[in-house]
């Protein structure tokens, strides 16, 4: 690189999606109590719209190539996090090899939540089951042992304590979306409630 | 043909009103799940949340959803069987259609 070339000039505010604002803290956000999932116990299982299942316990998680991903994080309650850093495994390794006619998924977690989305958005290297933040194992309150990790929707679809994901041919909507949530929820669209 | 068994649902809004106006906090709540009864002022509100999360204090499922937007405001009940809302005795009342 040549002396003094800089390169475009950076925008002093980095760009947000309409509506949010930057946070450098973590704020812990949960519609229910902190479950805790002992990791001898912990399984993630995806289950097919005919009902085939494929299992993993933590090891065989663990065991699975990792990526680390360091993403934007946008949650509907208008903060933003640049440049978090993560690694799990992609849903593209666990959805390797599954035989899948469907189109939506719901993901299901530890305590009882769930959140859809198309199966496309999990697919693409843009969807991880998530183990590790910022170097260290995922704190419960964070969704700990694992959680899942969508950034480029609303962080509601991230579900906190991931246990599975069931695959459907229809669209199943989930406990934010079944109480006024969008469906999809793109950041950049703000699509935020019903509607959006 | 016509059946005229049932009327538009426009008739609810008098005695909805009626309802709804009321402070609920007094109300008494049945969990769908445990069959727990108690006062709405004793559910477990989890509000760092996108929306308000009211969950039975005897089981911890969900009674109650209520998520505000800016123009809209939606209630799921769903995890409720009822809720019980106490009425004045001196105020009118229609009794049964």
């Amino acid at each position: 690189m040549s002396p003094g070339f800089q390169g475009r000039p950076r925008s002093a505010e980095p760009a947000l999606p309409p509506g949010q604002y930057l946070t450098q803290d973590f704020p812990v956000l949960s519609a229910g109590p902190t479950p805790k999932v002992p990791l001898d116990t912990w399984e993630f299982v995806l289950t097919t719209e005919g009902g085939s299942e494929f299992r993993w316990s933590w090891d065989e998680l663990m065991s699975l190539p990792q990526e680390t991903p360091t993403v934007d994080i946008h949650c509907v309650t208008r903060w933003s996090k640049l440049a978090t850093r993560w690694q799990g495994v992609s849903l593209d390794t666990l959805l390797d090899g599954v035989d899948t006619a469907a189109r939506y998924a719901l993901a299901h977690s530890y305590g009882g939540y769930t959140t859809n989305l198309p199966l496309d958005d999990l697919r693409g290297g843009r969807a991880w089951v998530a183990h590790t933040f910022d170097g260290g194992p995922l704190p419960a309150e964070h969704g700990g042992p694992a959680r899942l990790l969508v950034p480029h929707l609303y962080f509601w679809k991230s579900a906190k304590w991931v246990r599975g994901i069931r695959l459907f041919v229809d669209d199943q909507p989930g406990f934010w979306e079944t109480a006024g949530y969008h469906d999809y929820g793109d950041p950049w669209r703000e699509q935020r409630y019903q509607g959006d | 043909m016509t059946d005229l068994s049932y009327l538009d649902g426009n008739m609810l809004d008098g005695p909805l009103r009626e309802i709804f106006a009321v402070d609920l906090s007094s109300a008494t709540g049945r969990c769908a799940n445990c069959g727990t009864t108690g006062p709405v002022a004793g559910l477990r509100v989890y509000s760092h949340a996108p929306g308000l999360v009211g969950r039975c204090p005897a089981c911890a499922d969900v009674m109650l959803r209520l998520v505000r937007a800016p123009d809209r405001a939606w209630l799921d009940l769903r995890g409720s069987t009822y809720l019980m809302v106490p009425m004045p005795l001196d105020q009118p009342h229609p009794g049964p259609l």
